[in-house]
Formats: structure tokens, sequence, C-alpha cells
């Protein structure tokens, strides 16, 4: 603070040298605003764009103004694609509960904890496309773990990819497998960061087990859980890679997301509709955009409480 | 501590967490000890459907080699690591420059540019999906290697961003005033004063964006077709198609193309979960 403070008779001569006060931060982000606005921020205005149009990507476009909308209205493709998301955002979230059951199951310190918490994170680390394949591997009806559990408590095995009913929770367990590894891993982190002062003054008010959790500890985790909330949200309604390497949206659409099925539409032996899969991926778009606008609207409010 | 710590607990107890905790890690990665069994079991074994008992005989050499041979999943490996590298070298040094940018200069607009950081990071790629193809084919960029490059360093530039900013706002700022006074441009403060200090964010958001970037399979379908340049993920759906029922295959091509992000995590695994723990306790 002194330094600072001293020697403003410099100050003057040093900002002639410096040039104009807007330049040395415009020429940093140059390169980088550049890149993103040419490939994240001018493409979502574009599929904005492009959904009033019907176009197979490389004729010409022909505006057609909402008619793309009002075609989804009455998809039954486009309604089973949504009822799919919502059940991923529902299920999905189970994540956060169990992340947090993990944590505090694995928050110990005996011979070998280290090794365990990054065994336990393992998922997380590797593709959702091992994952998949791993999991419909599991799920086959007949030489699957799954079918070997069912024959022993003598069922017969549900062929759980190849049942409309089933489907989509099956890619969703799949799913939870990596996402409850990472909300772990940030329950770890917030644990860490509790203050032991709390925990002790909670025992000697006589809190204990679930009052304890419930009153001293997860208010603490507010901010872990916040992020946990966050990244699984924006992982169920990303989710992709899964449908697209367990089923291929089958069987009979039965298990599309709208991410799935923006892409079918748009990129798929099915068609090349461009001006249709934006018109999906704005409505999926528009959903996220809940989301990210309360996430933003947070972060804007701590902005303004920090310095 | 919470939960009570297992050394002030009865002894029962203490048993008990110690026998369960192994077990409990063993159920957790059934899915992947399974995994690394098959690729070692023989054909006989996969034919005869011994999928989960112990494997007759041990194949480790015979199907790893396998899977080299007779497919190209070398190429596809390296055809990832052609993307992943240059892309975590082109994110973390745009990263740098925006991220001091925006935590050391104040001027108009610079919340705005921050949140459009931070809120084009979190948009489905669904979005992006259409036009990125378009503009990458029309600059003579589709299934190349470079097509891939530039769409994801500019995508994980977002994430990076937020990070590095945030990182060298927690940095005492008497260090760039103080060097401003001594006449230090900003160019040598950015390169001399902030970059060495940054070092942990750099390793931090490179374990991190080598691993999204490796994983990465919906780019890699959307931006490549041709395997000379489809990276390890969209290379492994393809053979599992060509590989029906030859799981001792199919398991030692998967234990491959997860490796690499899995050395990763365990060389740097501190900044690995510092990276994405990033805000989980503050903020």
């Amino acid at each position: 603070m002194t330094t600072a403070a001293l020697p403003t008779a410099h100050a003057p001569r040093a900002r002639r040298r410096r040039g104009p006060k807007w330049l040395a931060p415009a020429l940093f982000l140059a390169p980088g605003v550049f890149m993103f606005v040419v490939y994240v921020i001018a493409p979502i205005f574009e599929s904005i764009w492009i959904s009033f149009y019907d176009w197979d990507g490389l004729g010409p476009m022909t505006f057609i103004g909402a008619a793309n909308y009002v075609e989804l209205f009455d998809d039954e493709a486009f309604y089973t694609a949504l009822e799919n998301n919502v059940v991923w955002l529902l299920l999905y979230m189970l994540a956060v509960p169990g992340g947090l059951f993990v944590a505090l199951f694995l928050n110990q310190t005996v011979f070998g904890i280290r090794l365990v918490k990054s065994l336990f994170f393992f998922p997380f680390v590797i593709s959702q496309v091992v994952v998949g394949l791993v999991f419909a591997w599991f799920y086959d009806p007949s030489f699957g773990i799954l079918a070997m559990i069912f024959e022993a408590f003598g069922m017969k095995p549900i062929a759980i990819l190849a049942d409309e009913d089933y489907v989509t929770y099956g890619i969703i367990a799949a799913g939870l497998w990596p996402q409850t590894a990472y909300c772990m891993i940030l329950y770890l982190t917030g644990l860490n960061a509790i203050s032991p002062d709390q925990i002790e003054a909670g025992r000697l008010d006589g809190a204990k087990g679930w009052r304890m959790l419930w009153h001293v500890v997860l208010p603490q985790l507010r901010p872990a859980t916040f992020i946990a909330v966050v990244v699984t949200v924006i992982g169920a309604l990303r989710s992709f890679d899964l449908v697209s390497i367990m089923t291929d949206g089958g069987p009979y659409g039965s298990s599309r997301v709208l991410a799935f099925y923006m892409y079918e539409q748009a990129l798929s032996e099915y068609g090349y509709r461009m001006g249709y899969g934006a018109a999906i991926a704005v409505v999926l778009f528009a959903i996220m955009m809940v989301y990210i606008s309360f996430f933003i609207t947070r972060m804007i409010s701590n902005e303004r409480g920090g310095r | 501590m919470f939960p009570t710590p297992i050394a002030r607990v009865s002894a029962p107890v203490r048993v008990g967490y110690k026998v369960l905790l192994p077990v409990a890690l063993v159920v957790w990665l059934l899915p992947l000890l399974a995994v690394m069994l098959t690729s070692i079991r023989s054909q006989g074994d996969i034919a005869a459907g011994n999928y989960w008992g112990w494997p007759t005989e041990f194949n480790l050499l015979d199907n790893y080699s396998a899977v080299f041979e007779r497919s190209p999943i070398g190429q596809y490996i390296l055809n990832s690591f052609k993307v992943t590298i240059p892309t975590v070298i082109g994110a973390v040094a745009l990263s740098c420059l925006t991220g001091y940018a925006l935590a050391v200069y104040r001027f108009r607009g610079n919340l705005f540019v921050f949140f459009m950081f931070v809120a084009g990071n979190f948009v489905p790629f669904q979005i992006l999906m259409v036009p990125v193809r378009d503009l990458t084919l029309d600059i003579g960029l589709y299934d190349t290697t470079l097509g891939l490059v530039l769409f994801h360093v500019a995508f994980q530039t977002g994430f990076c961003t937020l990070f590095m900013r945030n990182f060298i706002r927690a940095l005492p700022f008497e260090l760039i005033e103080a060097a401003r006074v001594e006449g230090v441009s900003e160019w040598q403060i950015f390169t001399r004063v902030v970059l060495p200090l940054v070092r942990p964010a750099i390793a931090a958001l490179s374990v991190l964006v080598f691993t999204f970037i490796w994983n990465d399979y919906f780019w890699a379908t959307v931006l490549a077709q041709s395997s000379t340049v489809q990276p390890v993920t969209a290379g492994l759906y393809a053979l599992n198609g060509q590989w029906i029922a030859q799981w001792h295959l199919v398991s030692a091509g998967s234990i491959v193309a997860a490796l690499p992000p899995v050395l990763m995590f365990f060389m740097m695994q501190k900044h690995f979960i510092a990276g994405l723990t990033l805000g989980a306790t503050k903020g």
C-alpha cells in the first residue's frame, strides 16, 4: 500500500508512455474475445436465425417464418425427447445427495484414504464413450451382470436397453456413475474447508448425526451444493454421448433427448434438416438459459459483494 | 471434522468401517474391474460365455497387441493427441491474456465481457453445431485436425478465462502496482510478474482441458469423419460396431482409450481437483 501511494509524481509520465488507457486491456482481450465471438457467441444468434428457415445445409435457404416451431408442436418425437430431458433433469439430481453421501463416507483419515478417494473419482476421468460401452455390456440380457443377478433371483432378465419403458432409466443410471463422482469431489473439498470450531460448538450443544448435518454442516457446504447443482443440471441437459453410444436413440426413438434429436434431424441418415434441427436447439438453449441466468445473477451479486 | 473421525468412535464401528471401505471401493469400481478382467480374457472364454468368472487363461499381451495390430486404434490415439495438445496450449495461452485483462484493468464493459465468457461456457453444444460446422466447411477445415482444434480452443477459452481471471484477482494487487510505479511496461508486468505466479492455474487448466478434449465425442463426430482425423472416442465407437461380440477386444480398446486422461489425473491430481472444485469452498 505504501509503495503505491509514494511516487504519485511519476504517474503522468508513465501513463503517457503506455498509450491510451483502454489500449492495453483491448490488446490483451482481442485474440480470446475474437475466437470466442466467432465460434460461440455468433453461432448462437446464427442458429436462432437458421431456425426460421428451411435448409438442407447445401442448397438455398427458404424463409418459412415460425413453421419449424409450429411443426415441433405436433411432433411426437419432440415431446418424447422433451419428456426424457425432464426425467434426466430430475433423476440426475440424485448425483448431488449421492455425492454428498459418498463424500461423508470417505471424509476420514485412515490408511490409504487418499488413494481410495482418487479411485472413487475415476469414473469422472474416463470418457463417456467408455462408460456407455461398459454399461451397455452390463445390461446385456444374455450375458450381462444384471441378467445374472435377475437369474439368481429366479426372474427373467429384462433387456433394459431394448425396452421402451426402461431404456432412459438405464442410460441415466450409467450417467449417474461419473456425475456422482464429480459431486463427491466437490463435497470433499467443501468438507475440508468447514470450520472445525463450529462443528465443536455444535457437538457441545449436543447436535449429532442428522441434526448436525442439517443445521451445521450443510449451511457451510452451500457453495459446494450450488456448484454441484449447476454442473449436474448442465450435465443432464447436455446428455448426448451416452444416448448416442448406448442406444442411438432407440428403441423406436424412445430414449432420445433434445440434444440427440437435434443432431439426428440436422446431421444423420434421417436427413439434413438444419432449420428444424436449429429450432430444437433453440428450445434446448431456452431451457438452459433459465439456469444460466440464475447462475450469472448469483455470480454478479457475489461480484458486487467483492472488490 | 464431520463426520466424527473414525478414531474417536467405538471399536466395532471402527473395524466395520475399515472392512466396508475396500468393499465399497470394489463395488463402485465393479464396471471398470470387469472391463479390465475381460480385456485379458481369451477368445475361448468369451465364446463359452465366461464373462464374469475367473479367466481360464490370461491373454494380456495377445489381446492388447491384437487391438493395435488389427485396428487403427494407434492412429486414433495419435489423432487424439494431435487435437488435444494444441488445444491445451491454445486455450491456456488465450485465457492467460483475457484473464489478466479482466482481472487487472478497470474499464467499462469489463464485467460484461467476463460474463459473456461465463455464459457462453454453459450453452448446449447443439445450438452451436450447425453454424460451427458450416463455418468449418467454409474455411476448408472440415475433417481436419486444425478445424477441431480451432473450435475447441475457442470454446475452452470461456471456462479457462473464468478460472484465470478469478485466480489473478486473488493475487496481491500491490505487486502489479509496484511494478507499474517502477515503470515496467504492461506486457512485461504480464510476462515477468503475473505469469510466474499463475503457474498453478496453468497446471490445473492444462490437465482439465486435456481431459475434456480427450473425452470429447460430440464434436469429434460433427467436425470430422475419416479415421485419419477422428480422435479415439469416435474411433472406439466405430470399432465397437466392427468387433461384434468380441468383448475382449472392445475392453482392451476401452482401456487403451481411457488410459491417457487417467494417467494425467494421477500425475497431476492436486491440480486437477483444484481446477474442478473452483468455487466449491467460497462464493
